[in-house]
């Protein structure tokens, strides 16, 4: 860890009103501030690495509002994330860490294999069954909240259908990558599809190599930097063998790990190319808003957008898509408050600190509200998943969709 | 701190409020100040003012200091403890009430800044002390500090609105002064005298604020200087022109520099110095003081001259000018920011001492401020490691202080003296001064149980 980084912050409090936590709490431990001097004061020889320290620690989201907060250059989410990882690094991975990093997560076929038993058990009536008979009480809290997650899985993963080449539409303007996320490809298939769809008929070659791995930001959230790195060389080597002009995402967490790839294998110009390449679909799209705008039918709908702490605050990307939702004929949009800031969602975290998650979530919803908007829009797989869930028990009456989903049906011309 | 002792503060403001781990402690060890560190014994955060009357009660009885605690953004150490208990004021924070007849605002001590202005202004009502730091200090922390702000030069600092304090003595007494009433002769002044007493006279548990009605109208604009010198001088004549702007702030070609790169509103690059002005009020007139303000900035060589199109531009422009502070910051890891301030007139020599003080100590000086009070921030990006650095620091700072008192200025402005600028009081109050306000500690507080050791 860079011990100039850590001094570098001149604890001038700027970032604590953005910091998610410390509105919560207000406590100075769980503020940016704060962490950076506990990591630095570890670092310091100052504090041992105790319980509590990582406790403290343990309660950041890793949104990095903070970093979009502070005026000199201080990223205290990533410096946590970067502790965290070099700790459990030296630490070794554990059985179960090895098993879903090293020996699931890098093969999509075996993640996939790995969905099939709760595909099974959602379309065979057991979940409602599950649920009914309250069974889920008798486990762990956490596994009940990550079942309560998962929303409806379509019947195969994006991966398994797409095909490698989907042709432009008309006269062929380019070429690009698409990266499909896990989370897309298992969980939102249907955004997908309509990413690439989109895509091409706004001109472009799609090409989806069958054989690209997860981005790699799990194993950075479990230690293992190798891992990362290794995902990242193999990605690289993938769409090196492709003459693309840019590699799309639709999910913004790959999408941010994707173009730090670039500063993981520092020195490496291959990654430096390809991380130099990736967009986030939003910005892809903004590029042809004239020609999109043609292609666009009314959606008489009130709509207002989330940001993903993933586009906003570590990819900086906040006007593409309030512009291209503005594209939509007869669509209401409705800012949000506090739009940037973070559902509760982030990665597990929702899983593993339920209590200060659902508070999070309930400021969200409730802004969510106050804006009378029918419609939530966001692109994001973890905002997908935590919304969705916050809206069906709390705001039944707002659906939620990612960006390409309203822009597709915008373009269907259905409502 | 003794088990039976930290007991007996759970048992005024619960287990959940009283921290004591040693994590909890180093981080309320630090506030937004360089170079001082001091551990206290253990935090406290109370939820009612009856709380925060039983922590003195028990303090006092003990010989235990309290040093009360906002956001822990003042720059000279006010909020460190030196051992004793912390008080933060972040749960007494609600803002009780808005009397629209009386024109006032009355609210708790933890109150954010920027809360108030949202509320009162959300009802056409303005409140004008609007510190850089407005989006996290505390309403308690700037009657503490006096704090100033952007729009100090037309409105004045903290002090000017203050019109009632509660405050609980060291003892746990309480104590009342001023009011809604406009007019007060009885006995001694004391809200002047707990306004800028920096936590040592009183811990504030009410707050009254006199409110104004808002400005029907703005402009912003923002004026580039090819060379320092005619940036001053072009302040000292807008204020000699009899307009008074509500904003006259300045950076130079440093700050330009880092806070573009953080902010990103389109400062130029390329001059020495930029004034941001605002005049606020009736459109009509305003219209003719941004003219004169144009005329006289044109008159002093501005290489530039701009009107903020709208007022989402001028919002930026004013928040990029909050963050100057801390985008220096992105140069170096160690700021060092002082606050000396000088009349108006002075601005312009004041900037040359500061220009030749950093070029014959060798180090590199960024200065913004609010031009138009005099007060200038001359802040020196160094390395807390380089001793040798921060010893030529300290030492053009003490050239740029003295001049500074010797143009019938002082050491500091708004951010207080508290640990940092101790050392400095007696050069500008002389023996005489340290007396009178060591006897009115002393009627306070004999025992010198609230926020020991600050100021002299
Ligand atoms: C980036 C930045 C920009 C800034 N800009 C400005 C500026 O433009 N103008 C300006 O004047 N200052 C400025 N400051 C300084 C600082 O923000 C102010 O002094 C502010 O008023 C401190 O508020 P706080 O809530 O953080 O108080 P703290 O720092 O927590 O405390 C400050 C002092 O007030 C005392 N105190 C706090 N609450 C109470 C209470 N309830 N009763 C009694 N005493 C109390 C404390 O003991 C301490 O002595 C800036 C600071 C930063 C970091
Ligand atoms: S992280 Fe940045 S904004 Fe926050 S206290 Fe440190 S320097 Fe200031
Ligand atoms: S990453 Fe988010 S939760 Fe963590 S310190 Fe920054 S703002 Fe707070």
């Amino acid at each position: 860890m860079d011990y100039v980084k850590l001094i570098n912050c001149m604890r001038c409090g700027m970032c604590l009103p953005a910091c998610p936590t410390y509105k919560e709490t207000f406590l100075e431990t769980a503020s940016p501030r704060g962490r950076v001097a506990l990591v630095r004061k570890v670092q310091e020889g100052e504090l041992d690495q105790s319980e509590q320290l990582l406790e403290y620690l343990s309660l950041c989201l890793d949104c990095q509002a903070c970093a979009s907060a502070c005026p000199c250059g201080v990223n205290a989410g990533e410096l946590v994330a970067e502790f965290t990882c070099e700790r459990k690094e030296s630490r070794g991975l554990g059985f179960m860490e090895d098993l879903i990093l090293r020996k699931l997560v890098p093969h999509p076929d075996r993640l996939e294999t790995s969905m099939v038993p709760m595909r099974i058990y959602q379309k065979t009536g057991l979940q409602n069954l599950v649920r009914k008979l309250g069974i889920l009480k008798m486990f762990p809290k956490q596994l009940e909240r990550m079942e309560g997650l998962l929303p409806d899985l379509p019947d195969k993963p994006l991966r398994q259908e797409i095909q490698v080449i989907t042709p432009a539409v008309g006269q062929e303007r380019g070429t690009v990558g698409f990266f499909l996320g896990c989370v897309m490809s298992l969980i939102f298939s249907d955004a997908s599809r309509a990413t690439i769809k989109l895509l091409s008929s706004l001109g472009y070659k799609v090409i989806t190599p069958k054989s690209q791995v997860c981005c790699g930001a799990p194993n950075m959230l479990g230690g293992d930097m190798a891992g990362l790195k290794e995902a990242a060389q193999t990605n690289i080597d993938i769409f090196a063998s492709y003459d693309v002009d840019f590699i799309v995402t639709d999910c913004g967490g790959c999408g941010a790990e994707l173009k730090k790839y670039g500063h993981h294998l520092d020195g490496y110009k291959s990654a430096e190319i390809f991380s130099g390449k990736v967009r986030d679909i939003s910005q892809v799209l903004a590029l042809h808003a004239d020609q999109l705008r043609a292609k666009l039918k009314p959606l008489p709908l009130k709509v207002t957008y989330h940001d993903p702490c993933h586009i906003a605050h570590c990819q900086g990307i906040r006007k593409e898509p309030r512009d291209l939702l503005k594209l939509v004929p007869a669509l209401e949009y409705r800012e949000l408050e506090a739009a940037d800031a973070c559902c509760g969602s982030a990665g597990t975290y929702n899983i593993e600190r339920p209590e200060m998650s659902d508070l999070i979530l309930k400021r969200k919803l409730d802004t969510i509200q106050a804006t009378g908007a029918k419609i939530l829009v966001t692109s994001n797989p973890g905002c997908l998943l935590q919304l969705k869930k916050g809206l069906a028990d709390h705001l039944p009456d707002v659906k939620i969709m990612h960006l390409t989903e309203i822009l597709d049906l915008s373009m269907n011309g259905q409502s | 701190m003794q088990p039976s002792f930290i007991k007996e503060l759970q048992n005024i403001v619960g287990e959940q409020y009283t921290l004591t781990d040693r994590e909890s402690l180093a981080v309320y060890g630090y506030d937004s100040t360089p170079e001082i560190e001091s551990l206290p014994g253990a935090v406290l955060l109370p939820g009612t003012a009856g709380e925060v009357v039983q922590i003195m009660r028990l303090c006092h009885g003990a010989g235990v200091t309290v040093t009360p605690r906002g956001s822990g953004t003042n720059l000279s150490g006010g909020s460190l403890s030196g051992g004793g208990v912390v008080v933060q004021t972040s749960r007494l924070n609600r803002l009780l009430e808005i009397d629209e007849e009386n024109l006032t605002a009355t609210m708790e001590p933890g109150l954010i800044t920027s809360a108030l202005h949202r509320e009162v202004e959300s009802r056409g009502l303005f409140y004008p002390p609007d510190p850089g730091s407005m989006n996290i200090s505390t309403m308690g922390g700037n009657v503490a500090e006096n704090s100033g702000g952007l729009r100090g030069l037309k409105y004045g600092v903290t002090a000017d609105y203050v019109m009632g304090l509660e405050a609980v003595l060291a003892d746990g007494q309480l104590l009342r002064s001023g009011g809604k009433v406009v007019k007060d002769v009885a006995g001694y002044s004391l809200n002047p005298l707990l306004v800028s007493s920096e936590g040592t006279l009183g811990f504030f548990t009410g707050i009254t604020v006199k409110l104004i009605p808002k400005p029907q109208g703005k402009i912003t604009m923002l004026a580039h200087f090819p060379v320092l010198q005619d940036a001053a001088l072009a302040v000292s004549a807008i204020i000699a022109a009899k307009v008074i702007p509500a904003t006259l702030e300045f950076l130079d070609k440093v700050t330009i520099k880092c806070v573009e790169d953080y902010a990103h509103v389109g400062l130029p690059l390329d001059v020495d110095a930029v004034l941001l002005i605002e005049v606020d009020g009736h459109p009509v007139v305003i219209a003719e003081e941004a003219a004169a303000v144009a005329e006289i900035c044109k008159k002093h060589r501005c290489s530039f001259f701009q009107t903020a199109k709208d007022a989402d531009e001028a919002l930026k422009l004013a928040a990029a000018r909050r963050t100057a502070l801390s985008a220096l910051a992105r140069l170096k890891p160690t700021t060092i920011l002082e606050d000396a301030t000088v009349p108006r007139s002075c601005i312009a020599a004041m900037l040359k001492v500061i220009q030749d003080s950093a070029r014959k100590h060798n180090v590199t000086i960024g200065t913004f401020g609010h031009a138009g009070d005099g007060n200038l921030h001359p802040t020196c990006l160094t390395d807390e490691r380089d001793t040798d650095e921060i010893k030529r620091a300290h030492a053009a700072f003490e050239e740029i202080f003295d001049a500074a008192i010797s143009m019938g200025g002082t050491i500091t402005g708004e951010h207080g003296v508290g640990l940092a600028k101790k050392k400095y009081l007696p050069k500008l109050v002389g023996e005489s001064g340290i007396r009178v306000m060591r006897g009115i500690k002393n009627a306070f507080d004999p025992k010198g149980i609230l926020n020991p050791g600050k100021i002299f």
